[in-house]
């Protein structure tokens, strides 16, 4: 990690079909340098969260590679590790939120890594603090509202300490007060990130870079968005 | 769907059964669990009105200590109760014995209705017992006493997985009810409706495995790799030790009143 020039994330020549729907994408690269906020851009159904899924190895592409960090992941084992570094925050909080109180629901990925019960409450605690949620740690997660089971969710990511965040329509069904809140706490973030969003107010805050997913082709956005420094 | 009666599992998230704080809390879920389980064991196994209507006295005794909503509490037993009396209908006619009056060349025995009384008490008692001991505690307290108590991983999770996700399903199935219920549709007997229910079961299925698919991505991309981990440690304190040895003595004593030839010397 010495270099900041090498890159965190890079997709060479990947693509993936589904079986009944064509090839969705093509021979698609792509690149994340540090510290940069991508955003994708593209129509519903276009690929954008299959891309997401598919750097993240829930997905087994077809052809192509995925170099994460420096290493080439092809192994489900290699893609674990790649995952601890590369936090995913999923569409639909119900989705990730799987365990009956926040703080369990937290710590699990802690645990995960091998931290021990104490130090994995210690630092859910303390990400909850950072995000402003602190005194939430014993809600139950279904009783939440919509807002703060985003935050929940960042949260459970964040606690990964990743360097790299991958955001499937964070302010999907989220009003504009937790909507503002988020793109606070974001903006606050030092992580790199790759973003899909079809809030463009949103993005547009957010992005340092922009990239369209048409037809299966990732390709640069023609209006350069306003550059962050 | 009745509102009288407290059954229905779409709308429990795994709370705990309301009531007001007493000492039955304080108790370690383990030993609760156990208690209930034995007892259950011992009353079903009974084979005599005497420790089955002891076992009874012994539930209201908790029931009135575990401080339960009395109102809610009833409108779950009733909802069993019910189901019992169909049993005290039936019995009687196929269990062969003396005759107590009869329906269309149909003879009831005395037999069958006492066997029926005897059913419609133990699983009172039983129900009553686990209303005080294990509903006064939330799922996911039971989970982890299951846990603690080695019953299998799987198992625990599976129970863990539904407490968590019965109710986004049950969202889920009301959402759709109520998208069909905006485009006028109303329940008959005709087969549209068939079709219509078959449809809404159908599509919950497959939402509900796909939910299954992202929560498994989801926690692969937290590093799951098949562990689990239950963030409590339970201790045995003095309560406990002194609550399950009284329990356990008194099961004892129902053991002890399901003997035969106690009865007999008496009787003789």
């Amino acid at each position: 990690m010495t270099y900041s020039n090498q890159p965190l994330i890079k997709i060479e020549n990947l693509s993936y079909a589904y079986p009944r729907r064509g090839s969705v994408l093509k021979a698609i690269n792509f690149v994340l340098h540090r510290s940069e906020r991508v955003v994708i851009n593209g129509d519903n159904g276009a690929g954008k969260t299959t891309l997401l899924h598919l750097i993240v190895g829930l997905k087994k592409a077809k052809q192509g590679d995925i170099i994460g960090f420096g290493e080439n992941c092809k192994t489900e084992k290699q893609f674990n590790q790649l995952r601890a570094k590369a936090g995913l925050l999923f569409q639909d909080p119900d989705d990730q939120l799987f365990c009956p109180t926040v703080l369990e629901d937290v710590m699990f990925g802690p645990l995960n890594l091998g931290f021990t019960k104490q130090q994995a409450i210690e630092k859910s605690l303390q990400t909850l603090k950072q995000l402003g949620m602190q005194g939430f740690e014993s809600r139950i997660t279904h009783q939440l509202s919509g807002g703060e089971k985003r935050m929940i969710t960042l949260a459970s990511v964040l606690v990964m300490e990743p360097q790299v965040l991958i955001l499937d329509e964070p302010t999907n069904a989220l009003d504009e007060k937790a909507k503002m809140r988020l793109l606070n706490v974001l903006q606050a973030l030092p992580q790199a990130m790759i973003i899909i969003s079809h809030d463009k107010i949103f993005s547009d805050q957010l992005a340092t870079r922009q990239l369209n997913l048409q037809d299966g082709l990732l390709t640069e956005a023609s209006n350069p968005a306003v550059a962050v420094a | 769907m009745s509102q009288g009666l407290e059954h229905s599992l779409t709308s429990w998230s795994g709370q705990a059964l309301k009531h007001q704080a007493s000492w039955i809390d304080a108790i370690d879920a383990r030993v609760r669990v156990v208690c209930s389980g034995l007892f259950a064991l011992v009353v079903v196994l009974s084979s005599h009105f005497v420790p089955t209507l002891v076992g009874l006295l012994a539930a209201f005794i908790l029931v009135k200590s575990s401080k339960l909503n009395i109102k809610r509490t009833l409108r779950r037993v009733i909802a069993m109760d019910l189901f019992m009396l169909t049993l005290i209908c039936v019995l009687p006619f196929t269990t062969p014995g003396d005759a107590m009056f009869s329906v269309f060349g149909f003879d009831a025995s005395w037999q069958g209705l006492a066997h029926a009384l005897l059913i419609t008490i133990k699983a009172n008692a039983v129900l009553l017992v686990l209303f005080s001991l294990v509903a006064t505690m939330s799922a996911s307290t039971l989970g982890h006493a299951l846990a603690h108590l080695k019953v299998p991983d799987k198992l625990v999770h599976l129970m863990l997985f539904m407490v968590r996700y019965l109710d986004v399903i049950s969202q889920e199935y009301k959402k759709m009810r109520r998208a069909m219920q905006a485009r006028a549709f109303v329940l008959r007997t005709n087969q549209h409706t068939w079709k219509s229910i078959g449809y809404l079961f159908g599509m919950l299925l497959i939402r509900s495995v796909e939910r299954a698919e992202r929560i498994s991505g989801a926690m692969k991309c937290r590093g799951f790799c098949g562990r689990y981990y239950l963030n409590d440690d339970m201790k045995m304190r003095r309560v406990d030790a002194i609550f399950g040895f009284a329990f356990f003595c008194f099961l004892i004593l129902l053991i002890g009143l399901n003997i035969d030839d106690l009865f007999k010397s008496t009787a003789d």
